[in-house]
């Protein structure tokens, strides 16, 4: 009852008055006038649902790390360290230098080619931060036995993963939570935020052409057959 | 003989008025050659003989206490592409759009993406965490978002890589496998607003970081803007609770953005003042242009189409009167046009959408085609109500190149040959 302030001996008056304060949860907006829940008022109430979290229950689940640093573990460990439990816990899926196995994802190679017709995409020549490297181990490596890790064995895996890209050069360099922010790498320069509205302002024809809009025969310069790389048609009907 | 239909300019306008013809096809298929046999059947069930379905009981109410499609229909099913992934649980399978109709996809046949499996959430043990730059962290229930306002939304969720296979030229022949990394359905969901509201934003909020609950902790940044706006916590698709494969029982719905960031089985959303540069934003998900460099949060899916039938594996079987079927959506709001070409993009004939047009939702369009068994080179060009008409693959790469994988929206042919067959191509 304490929870809704207004409702004291007013249940149902209360209830009626906390559904009519949120006037922007109505239909989806049709068509045109697509200017949905944005500019709409934000709901002016809070309805005193769920309970707050307690701080050893985030302490489990908050896992997160970003480049400047929120968020790492305390721990320490170094490419020495990471060597044998990368063997145990990593190579079989991304190699034992971390140039993969199959179709798994590579970790180290590939750099000066990202201009190329053939780019290798490994954490030394794409990744723009090592944050991404020592969060994704932590959250979902080693694949099949998630959030496994402790923060020494985090540190000491990404340690040598950065020293399989040569970002760290010692292998004795103990990497923690203090100096871990300071690395870098070094393709984090040629990232830019989404511009394709003005980028390719061209796409926004407006009114496109609709008679003779392009110079002579079309000719068919590639056919998706001549690779058969389609998975079989089963029981689709055939033409007869 | 049909390639002759493409050597003049009265061949074209031929092939345009076949489009137009939707009331002037009757006689023509009386009089044009009958084409491939109909499916026959077997005589003994049809008339003037009574089957067996006419004259006996059928199983009762009971047989069938949650109902699944004809076993007659056991080839419409989601199929995956086992080359393009090391793992079944760090895969996609496809949707089988060459076999649906309307704007609805049904429950069963929504594509799956999942970086660890399906995970499977008892909803007595489910929590949604709210930390981060909140006033007072929470956790939330399935039972407490059930009991916070309520809405319905019908939205297409499409995989950023919707199309990726295609962007070195034609490689799968089948729009299932070229374009069915897009479903769409109406969800049952709270606004995320509404839920941010509850924990009480910081003023310096700016950014949310969505989280799954699989074996990934599938993880995301979105704008603060963009999760007041109309994001919403889903627990109901089409009615009824979500399917496990996509995010039983709570999933975070992201209107006219990539799919990724759709998180599954959401059990966090911290709050902060910067991205988090997760690993799906960075080493995944970012658009890697030719020269090296790469576009990063790349959010919005651009306006797309594609003829759903014909197709590689719908193809056509009948002269005269056929319907070409399709969908058109855009992430940036609704459809407002979709044309369609029989000549590779020569000529257009605006198609006529049929059902609700509604923003950021799959759009059905239609036309009637009068075909007499020549060669087609078909086509299809959406428009949004931004003025954004859907590109050729060609002016695509002009602008990014070949190496994106994410983003493909180019304008889709398919070969449609004299008997029938249907191809994925790519032309000049």
């Amino acid at each position: 009852m304490s929870r809704f302030p207004k409702a004291v001996g007013a249940g149902l008056v209360a209830a009626v008055l906390v559904a009519g304060m949120d006037a922007s949860v109505d239909a989806q907006p049709a068509g045109k006038n697509a200017a949905p829940a944005v500019a709409a008022e934000r709901a002016a109430g809070k309805f005193g649902i769920g309970r707050e979290a307690k701080p050893e229950e985030i302490a489990g689940w908050d896992i997160d790390i970003r480049p400047d640093g929120h968020g790492l573990p305390v721990g320490k460990g170094s490419a020495r360290e990471g060597e044998a439990l990368y063997n145990e816990r990593c190579a079989s899926c991304h190699g034992e230098f971390g140039e993969s196995a199959g179709r798994w994802p590579i970790l180290a190679g590939g750099a000066g080619t990202l201009a190329t017709h053939d780019p290798v995409k490994s954490i030394g020549s794409y990744w723009p931060y090592p944050s991404t490297v020592i969060d994704y181990i932590r959250r979902a490596m080693p694949y099949g036995d998630a959030q496994s890790l402790d923060g020494d064995e985090l540190y000491a895996i990404t340690a040598y993963v950065l020293y399989l890209n040569d970002i760290i050069e010692d292998e004795a360099f103990e990497l923690n939570e203090r100096n871990f922010a300071t690395l870098k790498l070094p393709n984090r320069r040629n990232f830019v935020d989404d511009d394709r509205e003005t980028a390719e302002q061209a796409f926004w024809k407006r009114d496109p052409c609709m008679t003779n809009c392009a110079p002579g025969q079309p000719k068919i310069i590639g056919r998706a057959r001549v690779l058969d790389v389609t998975p079989e048609a089963g029981t689709a009907p055939k033409v007869e | 003989m049909a390639g002759r239909k493409f050597t003049d300019e009265r061949g074209m306008m031929a092939r345009r008025s076949l489009l137009k013809a939707g009331l002037a096809v009757g006689s023509a298929a009386v009089i044009g050659a009958p084409g491939p046999a109909a499916a026959s059947g077997d005589p003994g069930n049809q008339a003037p003989n009574v089957p067996d379905w006419s004259r006996y009981l059928g199983e009762g109410v009971d047989s069938r206490p949650y109902g699944k499609p004809s076993k007659f229909e056991a080839h419409v099913v989601k199929r995956d592409v086992e080359w393009l992934t090391a793992s079944r649980e760090s895969s996609v399978n496809f949707t089988p759009i060459h076999e649906l109709d309307g704007i609805i996809t049904p429950n069963g046949l929504c594509f799956e993406r999942h970086h660890a499996g399906i995970a499977v959430v008892d909803p007595a043990d489910y929590q949604l965490m709210i930390n981060g730059l909140v006033d007072k962290p929470l956790i939330l229930t399935l039972d407490d978002l059930k009991r916070l306002p309520r809405v319905n939304r019908l939205h297409f969720c499409e995989c950023a890589a919707n199309s990726g296979m295609e962007w070195r030229g034609a490689q799968l022949n089948g729009c299932q496998f070229t374009h069915g990394m897009v479903h769409c359905v109406m969800y049952t969901g709270v606004p995320l607003r509404i839920v941010l509201d509850e924990a009480g934003l910081r003023p310096n909020a700016k950014w949310i970081m969505a989280e799954g609950g699989d074996a990934a902790a599938m993880n995301r940044s979105i704008p603060l803007a963009k999760a007041l706006d109309d994001c919403l916590i889903a627990f109901k698709m089409n009615g009824e609770a979500l399917r496990e494969e996509n995010g039983y029982p709570a999933r975070l719905v992201v209107p006219g953005w990539e799919a990724n960031l759709w998180v599954k089985w959401i059990r966090r959303i911290e709050v902060g003042d910067q991205p988090w540069h997760a690993r799906e934003e960075t080493s995944k998900y970012t658009d890697l242009l030719e020269n090296g460099t790469a576009r990063r949060f790349t959010f919005v899916m651009d306006a797309k189409s594609v003829i759903t039938s014909p197709s590689p594996q719908a193809p056509l079987r009948y002269r005269g009167q056929n319907v070409i079927s399709g969908i058109a959506w855009s992430g940036r709001g609704a459809i407002r046009r979709v044309d369609v070409s029989v000549d590779g993009g020569r000529n257009w004939t605006t198609a006529r959408i049929d059902g609700p047009v509604l923003p950021k939702a799959l759009t059905r369009f239609y036309v009637d085609l009068d075909w007499n068994g020549q060669e087609l080179l078909l086509q299809s060009r959406a428009m949004d109500e931004t003025g954004y008409v859907q590109p050729t693959k060609a002016e695509l790469r002009k602008h990014r190149g070949a190496n994106s994988i994410y983003h493909n929206n180019g304008i889709q042919t398919w070969l449609v040959r004299g008997d029938g067959e249907v191809e994925n191509v790519e032309i000049s």
